[in-house]
């Protein structure tokens, strides 16, 4: 019996991996056609954002995404299909942002991009439509206000962020203790896991808006960076497009009223909008 | 206290949990129960004496086994849209992956549940004139099967424990959906990450418990 068990076996397998190659074969190829009326014809544009990085991207307590990249998002959908409900959410990671564009899962990426030269290599990014660059928070008791303090002391960054290629590059004496979610970074840092936390600093003014115990001892360094939506490399008929809507957007001061609808609320009034919001695509 | 159940009334903040426990639970079980089937079938292969099959099987194992569940999600998700242009579902990716996995560990359980059984077994049936057949019906399997039952039972709260991995692949499982929460509630309360978390820890709790106890129902069982 085991003999024809074995047969069976042998078949049973056989049989489920020719259907899950027959299946693969039946998947559609992607067509050659324009990538703008590609989407027109799906009816929707695939935009992958952040599922929990308020104030950027988030999902509020009904389920409903929100934040500065999404308002940015609705927007681009209302402009291309003429309705802002045309479009398809999907939630990115640090870690998969340039996963989803390369294997075509999202059409463009409004995930709080920073762009960097080594991530240009590999997509494509559009016109800037926010400006960053690095925040250092710490404990008010124990603030850190020189990266000198950090000599062999114990940062927290995120994989993949500028914080942590920053850190890596240009101050290997700082031990790096690296986190996934962001969560889990501002609970190390509560935890006193770390002396400090490193993140764009759009970030931490939000975060230490709500946590009074802590302060940005840096509130910038590195260079002065942008964020801008990201397509797939080589998709320039998106990628003009999105560039010719923040020019025409920034004519009517579209990324300030973004500002007031999302970021104002967290960041309170101690910031000055000038500081993160680009208009027009033209960093100053 | 009244901090933390204002952060589950809030919203659907209960009701997406709960749509993050019924993901995780849809995906486990459905590869708890590919990763038996496939496995019994892979793991009668592997006590096979033909040495092709030996070595394709090991090969199989061993492959898994040294894959981390990130990069067979990225192999099967991300590579084939990337060079082929073939895309899956990613709640399909997650059920192939993990059902990958799970075959690999399920039929290294059947191997050793059934290499386990004493020689002696086997020929004694042979002896008092029951067919090879009639052997393995009455003698081999029951035995197996018991055997199997912890091993099966230990893969698949493994594998409801593995789940959050899917995050990378953009699926919303139960974890991320707490990371979600905590995230916009955690700003304004610092208690957030520990009840939200605490919560997720007693879901867990709620969906492995059931399957250990039946595990042990079914072991004082069989003892008698």
């Amino acid at each position: 019996m085991i003999k024809s068990m074995k047969q069976m076996a042998v078949i049973t397998l056989a049989l489920a991996l020719g259907l899950a190659l027959g299946l693969a074969w039946a998947a559609p190829a992607a067509l050659a056609a324009g990538e703008l009326d590609k989407i027109k014809a799906a009816g929707k544009i695939r935009i992958g954002v952040y599922s929990d990085k308020p104030p950027f991207g988030y999902v509020d307590a009904n389920g409903v995404n929100q934040g500065y990249d999404v308002y940015l998002a609705k927007r681009l959908a209302k402009d291309l299909l003429g309705d802002e409900s045309k479009v398809e959410f999907v939630l990115v990671e640090a870690a998969n942002r340039m996963e989803v564009l390369e294997s075509n899962k999202v059409d463009l990426v409004l995930a709080n991009f920073t762009v960097t030269a080594d991530r240009a290599k590999q997509v494509d990014f559009c016109k800037p439509y926010m400006k960053v660059a690095l925040g250092v928070v710490s404990p008010a008791k124990a603030p850190i206000t020189d990266v000198a303090q950090l000599k062999g002391q114990t940062l927290i960054v995120n994989k993949g962020t500028t914080a942590e290629i920053y850190f890596a590059k240009n101050h290997p004496e700082v031990t790096l203790s690296k986190y996934d979610q962001n969560t889990e970074a501002f609970n190390a840092l509560r935890d006193g896991r770390g002396v400090a936390l490193a993140h764009d600093n759009t970030l931490v003014f939000a975060w230490i808006n709500e946590n009074p115990g802590f302060v940005a001892g840096i509130d910038f360094l590195g260079d002065l960076d942008s964020i801008a939506p990201a397509v797939k490399k080589g998709n320039n008929e998106l990628l003009e497009w999105v560039n010719n809507e923040i020019v025409t957007l920034g004519q009517e001061n579209f990324f300030h009223k973004d500002y007031e609808a999302t970021l104002r609320p967290v960041y309170g009034d101690t910031i000055d909008p000038e500081t993160v919001v680009i208009e027009g695509g033209v960093l100053k | 206290m009244e901090s933390a159940i204002s952060i589950f009334l809030e919203g659907r903040n209960l009701a997406r949990l709960m749509e993050g426990v019924w993901i995780t639970l849809k995906i486990s079980a459905a590869s708890v129960l590919l990763s038996v089937v496939f496995g019994l079938l892979v793991g009668l292969l592997m006590i096979s004496r033909k040495p092709a099959l030996q070595a394709a099987t090991r090969f199989y194992l061993e492959a898994i086994r040294v894959m981390p569940i990130l990069v067979l999600l990225y192999m099967f998700y991300y590579l084939p849209d990337k060079n082929w242009g073939l895309h899956f579902e990613a709640q399909t990716v997650a059920i192939g992956v993990f059902t990958l996995w799970g075959t690999a560990e399920m039929a290294d359980l059947v191997r050793g549940a059934l290499t386990s059984m004493p020689a002696h077994q086997r020929e004694s049936g042979r002896a008092i004139g029951l067919t090879e057949g009639q052997v393995n019906r009455y003698i081999i399997i029951p035995q197996a099967v018991r055997r199997l039952i912890p091993g099966v039972i230990n893969l698949t709260t493994r594998m409801i424990k593995t789940t959050p991995f899917i995050y990378f692949i953009s699926v919303p499982e139960l974890l991320k959906v707490g990371q979600q929460i905590v995230e916009i509630s955690g700003m304004k309360n610092n208690m957030a990450s520990f009840w939200v978390y605490g919560f997720i820890f007693f879901l867990y709790f709620l969906m492995c418990y059931p399957i250990s106890c039946f595990s042990a129902y079914l072991e004082k069982k069989w003892q008698n």
